[in-house]
């Protein structure tokens, strides 16, 4: 051990003698190595944040979506009638009873509205839907409980309200007990959940969410039943060219469960058959979480392939920059070889000696690599508003391939040196 | 005039080297070219022998060979009880480190290196522990008078403070023969006289000394001159200085 050290710091001293040279030949594998690691983190964090959103969609589930058909909004928006499509309770209802895949299918009506608590108003999103909806999504309950089929069958006005509903309308106020009003009724909230994927699902939420003003807080579940009796299914909306133009829609989401994840893709093509059976219109939208982990680790692949290669090049330069450097620096030394031949050094002392300064010289830039690779991928979350996440492995990998890039490049020059012949070594000026 | 040891007075001395019908030479293209012609030489234990001859007589080449640097191309070199004509590169590096000690006229010290660390270097490559080297090499710092230099690299001392640096080097491994390549060659008269001064004393406490030389002030010191030519002996002067 005293003497990998003793050697490294000997190795060390001749690079400090050369301090500038040895700095400016480290910077391919500085780059090299920084590209790897950001490549690594930015890849895992894309994989990563993929894997998240499909998580919280369900790898087992198959979700269906209510989409404004693009054909109709034209043709009757002059025309001043109501606009009916998307997907409807005898849909929900079709699924459970004639696909045996189905074993939960959870209905949703999603709709952004007002909320009142004393004097505090907010924008929430009002959820309609079923007691058994965390069975799919991943929420939390945190205090009190969360709808239940009593609920539902008496359509009772309660409602399961999120955190951040809890934080901006009741702040210090306890909810759980307390009236909302919503759109004029009054609802008594029973539970507060947590939504446990919070943060990542920006972008698998309604398209009413993104649509809208992004002025929406949290969300309100309510039993589906009561937001039917309560709301009715017919939306006005006023203002615009078009005048007064209204939307009915039943339902905004239906998400079904199939029991295995081999069962998802069969599946999916019988909810297809069934869809356009009952559908005229194109009005709503498949999605299938498994198809998105498979599109999300091909796009994952390209990624790494062509940030891969930018790092295997920038590597394989920096590498035959470190081997040119010392190829000059064992013909430079051409004397010093010969005294330490003429010393007693064997020609494996030769090599080991100059491979040990090879792989110093790699490890240091892999080492100043990492520290600019642990940087760039910071700056990317910051300025580019990507999740990179920077593992162990990363690190350790990239530790690997200066040492491995060092002892590769480094074994010509080695040997080069070792094979001097001492005599003409010692002549040498 | 062939019969070496003549001041051996018939009292049996110990052989350290002994060369026998040595023979090299070398091959530029089709043409061998001979170098050394069946060389027949013993050196005696406590000797201090001179080698001297114009450019081109053989005498480094000897010198080469006799430093385990080279190998002769017939004829066998003995050194100590070892037949070392035969030896691989690895065999050779070991006896290189462990049975001779080299003096270089332009003094050899590695020059990213300090004074203990040049002296150290010899041993390093003998596997010796780390501290026992470091304290024989400031032993011999300072028995070659640069106690006080310890930390100095190369560049920082004068000719003849470098070349005793490398006459502590070469005794680092107590190595049973010493070769001297000019070791005044490169150094004005006075720092000179202090290294042949240093030699001799060497040779006093017992070490064999083989040194090369065109300088007969320098080979007047030594106890025979083996003047070489065309790969021969020439002639051997014997100083009658040997000691018994």
């Amino acid at each position: 051990m005293s003497e990998i050290s003793s050697l490294f710091q000997i190795s060390l001293r001749s690079l400090w003698m050369h301090r500038l040279r040895s700095g400016l030949t480290t910077l391919g594998i500085v780059f090299g190595v920084a590209s790897v690691i950001a490549m690594l983190a930015i890849g895992e964090g894309a994989s990563r944040q993929a894997q998240e959103q499909i998580a919280h969609l369900g790898s087992t589930n198959i979700i269906l979506k209510t989409v404004k058909p693009s054909d109709i909004e034209i043709a009757d928006a002059s025309q001043q009638t109501i606009q009916e499509y998307g997907l409807r309770y005898d849909d929900a209802e079709r699924f459970r009873d004639t696909i045996p895949d189905a074993q939960v299918v959870v209905p949703v009506r999603r709709r952004p509205q007002q909320a009142q608590y004393r004097s505090r108003r907010i924008t929430a999103e009002v959820v309609g839907t079923v007691a058994w909806y965390p069975e799919l999504v991943p929420i939390e309950v945190r205090i009190g409980r969360f709808l239940s089929s009593l609920d539902m069958h008496y359509n009772e006005a309660v409602c399961v309200i999120d955190e951040t509903v809890q934080d901006t309308l009741f702040q210090f106020d306890d909810p759980v007990g307390q009236d909302v009003k919503i759109a004029g009724e009054y609802y008594r909230v029973v539970g507060i959940v947590k939504d446990v994927s919070a943060g990542i699902g920006d972008q698998e939420q309604p398209s009413e969410r993104s649509s809208q003003d992004s002025g929406i807080t949290g969300s309100i579940y309510i039993p589906l039943p009561t937001m039917k009796s309560r709301f009715g299914e017919i939306q006005i909306q006023i203002g615009g060219a078009s005048g007064v133009s209204g939307e009915r829609v039943e339902l905004s989401e239906i998400t079904i469960k199939v029991p295995t994840m081999d069962r998802v893709l069969p599946t999916r093509d019988v909810l297809a058959a069934l869809l356009d059976q009952n559908h005229k219109k194109k009005d709503y939208q498949i999605v299938v979480p498994l198809e998105l982990l498979r599109q999300a680790a091909q796009t994952k692949r390209i990624f790494s392939i062509v940030l891969g290669s930018i790092a295997a090049i920038s590597l394989l330069v920096g590498g035959i920059g470190i081997m040119n450097i010392m190829l000059a620096t064992v013909s430079e030394r051409t004397r010093e070889i010969g005294i330490r031949r003429a010393l007693g050094a064997r020609k494996k002392d030769i090599v080991v000696q100059f491979l040990s300064e090879t792989i110093l010289l790699t490890l240091i830039g892999g080492l100043l690599g990492m520290m600019v690779g642990a940087c760039i991928p910071i700056l990317v979350t910051i300025l580019g508003r990507m999740p990179t996440v920077i593992t162990a492995g990363a690190m350790i990998l990239s530790f690997g391939i200066s040492a491995g890039i060092g002892l590769t490049f480094g074994l010509y020059p080695a040997y080069h040196a070792a094979n001097m012949d001492p005599i003409e070594s010692l002549r040498h000026e | 005039m062939v019969t070496p040891g003549a001041s051996g007075g018939g009292v049996r001395r110990d052989t350290v080297v002994r060369i026998e019908n040595l023979c090299k030479s070398y091959r530029i293209g089709v043409l061998e070219l001979p170098v050394l012609n069946g060389l027949d030489i013993t050196f005696y234990k406590g000797e201090y022998v001179a080698i001297m001859g114009p450019s081109g007589s053989g005498k480094s080449t000897l010198l080469n060979i006799l430093g385990c640097l080279d190998k002769p191309s017939s004829g066998r070199y003995m050194l100590g009880s070892q037949d070392v004509s035969k030896l691989n590169d690895n065999e050779l590096s070991t006896i290189r480190g462990k049975q001779i000690g080299f003096i270089f006229q332009s003094f050899n010290l590695i020059r990213q290196l300090n004074i203990i660390e040049n002296i150290e270097v010899a041993m390093y490559y003998q596997r010796r522990p780390k501290a026992e080297s470091r304290q024989r090499a400031i032993q011999l710092a300072e028995r070659v008078g640069l106690g006080d230099r310890l930390k100095h690299r190369p560049f920082e001392l004068s000719g003849g403070q470098q070349q005793r640096v490398a006459i502590a080097r070469a005794l680092a491994n107590d190595p049973l023969i010493i070769l001297a390549d000019e070791p005044t060659g490169n150094l004005d008269t006075q720092s000179g006289k202090e290294i042949l001064v240093m030699l001799d004393e060497l040779n006093i406490q017992g070490k064999t000394i083989i040194v090369v030389t065109h300088d007969e002030y320098v080979a007047e010191r030594t106890h025979r001159a083996i003047h070489l030519r065309d790969g021969r002996i020439e002639r051997q002067i014997c100083n009658g200085k040997g000691r018994e």
